[in-house]
């Protein structure tokens, strides 16, 4: 199915699109297609995607396995208590790590349904209570006064955001909820039938 | 929203001699209301440092501390005093130290119009009284007993404005309580000053449902807040400590607009009243929907011990009592946000305006709320307020509403009211309301005020 490339730009008043119908959105150099200021800076478009960002940055010297050792810690976390990262409103989340020349990069890139701004406090919150917070202290240049320095915490955020200039969505503009919600009927519709046999 | 009523009905007083906070150096305002039934909101302006000290210095003494207000003394009139960033440097505060306050408090409201969702009618470039403009410097805040004491005093001021040259009055706006005094309302008829969070150290005793004190340091710039011990205060000390950031809105009320609407979408006066209690969360009376789902309970409404005990996760998990969208399941959506704790905000402030008798056409006469909200972060407090609570058209996965008080409202907006077996959805809330002004202010303690004249002395 052709997908369908819009390019007029989306404001923050985007309505409910189709999501029957596949589309793809480019975005401007700078991220956004006219600035508007959220409380920390300017807001990025959401996209046929959702909302997003993709933070990069080079890590400490000698510090990649600290890093990956956390993959175990987040996951134990999650197990532990599985709605810890409610607030965030995610999609997915993905870290990578990668090597440029002999430097190393980490890539956090995350999918949610609100822009960064709004929970921003929340966010950085959680990462302390969760203990994903000192994987970015492995990262050169973070804030090292981050647990009492919000606006820091964004500023680094923000500074290492790379920006997508194409984002698609097979089912656009869908939010995590109501894609739990359609399961949820679907389980429930099945449990019905079964009720009725 | 708060209008200027009797404090006795709130329960709980400041407890004398309490060591956690110095009662004596914090300015009243954020603390406790005092039995004022009228005030009036003066907004001015400095031409020159020296006349922006000597209007302070005479003022000093006049300014109501925590501790005076909260004691049994006798008095009538009661003053609190605040400043721009524009006006601490119009004082003499130098621009290291300018540095070193928040970035939002710099910038001033009108620069974060943006953030706040001041747009269309409520953008700065509409403002009344010269509150968008960089020469608004202070605000002296009178609270009197009545009318008269009232016009005593701003004559009182008057006379001391003229003996400081270079000290402008940018406006100025009376408020008074509306009837019936008995309890706090404002012109749409809701109750008012229900859910209000309470200082620990203050000696007050938070009404149930209302959460334990919280720590004074989300209040108050020096002590512990609720995630460990103050950081990152503005310098130099003696001007931060024991100060206050507060957000003032001046916010019109179109009461004909809103009888209207209740009239298209109510066909009889109780479905108008299902219709008003829908939009605010709580009915006219004040009474919780979470509480009184199915019809008014006005003794409820009235019952300190009652009307704010209640939750939303498991009381209310749907909506259908208390709408996801109402106004206050958004401005305090309880167990259901996050960080709660790092989010609340004292509000003060009154009405303004004559009343709209009921069944009268609208008059075309401003009336409305003139608000503070104080807090001790701009953007993590009233911003985040603003900006998520009350203008996310997302908020709760609504996907197109916002905040039917509050919010900003332009016809294009929704309000989905959860219902069995299907919910019950009004498209194209109007603009109930429209903010004609606001600032951001800092309100020193009384030592930073005498460190503020000080600033002088070198001349």
């Amino acid at each position: 199915m052709a997908a369908t490339v819009i390019e007029t730009p989306f404001t923050s008043k985007e309505k409910p699109g189709d999501w029957t119908k596949p589309s793809a959105m480019a975005i401007p150099k700078e991220g956004y297609f006219s600035l508007k200021n959220g409380r920390y800076g300017p807001i990025y478009p959401r996209t046929p995607a959702c909302y997003g960002f993709t933070i990069i940055a080079k890590i400490k010297p000698g510090r990649e396995d600290t890093i990956r050792a956390y993959g175990n810690t987040i996951e134990k976390a999650i197990g532990d208590i599985p709605d810890a990262l409610a607030t965030l409103k995610l999609h997915y989340l993905r870290w990578v790590l990668f090597d440029i020349g002999q430097d190393t990069y980490f890539m956090y890139q995350g999918i949610f349904d609100t822009d960064f701004d709004k929970y921003t406090e929340d966010a950085v919150a959680l990462f302390k209570s969760l203990g994903v917070n000192t994987v970015f202290e492995n990262l050169e240049g973070f804030p090292e006064d981050w647990k009492t320095n919000a606006p820091a915490f964004v500023k680094f955020v923000r500074e290492h955001q790379c920006p997508s200039f194409l984002e698609y969505g097979e089912y656009p503009f869908v939010t995590a909820d109501e894609i739990k919600k359609a399961l949820q009927l679907k389980a429930k519709f099945s449990e019905m039938l079964d009720l009725m046999q | 929203m708060s209008t200027l009523q009797q404090a006795q009905e709130i329960p709980g007083v400041l407890a004398e001699g309490s060591g956690l906070l110095d009662l004596e150096d914090i300015q009243h305002f954020l603390m406790s209301r005092p039995p004022a039934r009228v005030a009036r909101y003066e907004f001015l302006h400095f031409r020159n440092e020296r006349g922006g000290r000597a209007w302070l210095a005479g003022l000093i003494d006049k300014v109501g501390t925590a501790k005076k207000v909260g004691s049994s003394i006798v008095d009538s009139r009661w003053v609190t005093v605040g400043f721009t960033c524009n006006g601490l440097k119009a004082l003499g505060v130098d621009a290291a130290s300018l540095a070193t306050f928040p970035e939002e408090f710099r910038q001033g409201m009108a620069g974060r119009a943006d953030v706040l969702g001041l747009t269309g009618r409520n953008h700065p470039g509409q403002w009344v009284g010269g509150l968008e403009s960089a020469n608004l410097h202070a605000i002296a805040i009178l609270f009197a007993r009545d009318v008269a004491e009232r016009e005593r005093c701003e004559q009182e001021h008057e006379r001391h404005v003229k003996q400081c040259e270079g000290v402008e009055l940018l406006s100025a706006l009376d408020l008074e309580g509306i009837p019936p005094f008995d309890y706090a309302h404002e012109h749409f008829g809701y109750r008012d000053r229900l859910s209000q969070p309470v200082i620990e150290g203050s000696g007050e005793v938070p009404t149930p449902g209302s959460g334990p004190p919280l720590k004074a340091g989300e209040f108050f710039l020096g002590y512990s807040d609720e995630d460990g011990p103050a950081t990152g205060m503005p310098q130099p000390q003696v001007l931060s400590r024991n100060g206050s950031y507060v957000a003032y809105l001046r916010m019109e009320e179109h009461v004909g607009a809103f009888r209207d609407f209740l009239r298209q979408n109510g066909e009889t006066p109780e479905q108008q009243e299902w219709v008003a209690a829908k939009l605010m969360g709580r009915w006219r009376s004040g009474a919780p929907l979470v509480l009184a789902p199915e019809k008014d309970d006005p003794s409820l409404g009235a019952d300190y011990s009652r009307n704010n005990d209640f939750n939303y996760r498991t009381m209310d998990p749907h909506g259908y009592g208390c709408p996801l969208g109402s106004h206050v399941r958004r401005m305090n959506p309880r167990d259901t946000a996050a960080n709660m704790n790092r989010r609340k905000m004292i509000r003060r402030g009154g009405t303004y305006g004559p009343v709209l008798p009921e069944g009268a056409p609208d008059d075309g006469i401003e009336r409305g709320i003139a608000a503070f909200v104080g807090c001790a972060s701009l953007v993590r407090q009233f911003e985040f307020a603003m900006n998520v609570w009350a203008n996310d058209p997302n908020f709760h996965e609504l996907g197109n509403e916002r905040d039917p008080i509050v919010g900003t409202q332009d016809g294009s907006y929704d309000l989905t009211i959860p219902k069995r077996p299907i919910k019950k959805k009004i498209r194209g809330i109007p603009a109930f309301t429209t903010i004609r002004g606001g600032a951001y202010f800092f309100l020193p303690g009384i030592n930073a005020l005498r460190y503020l004249v000080g600033l002088g002395k070198a001349d």
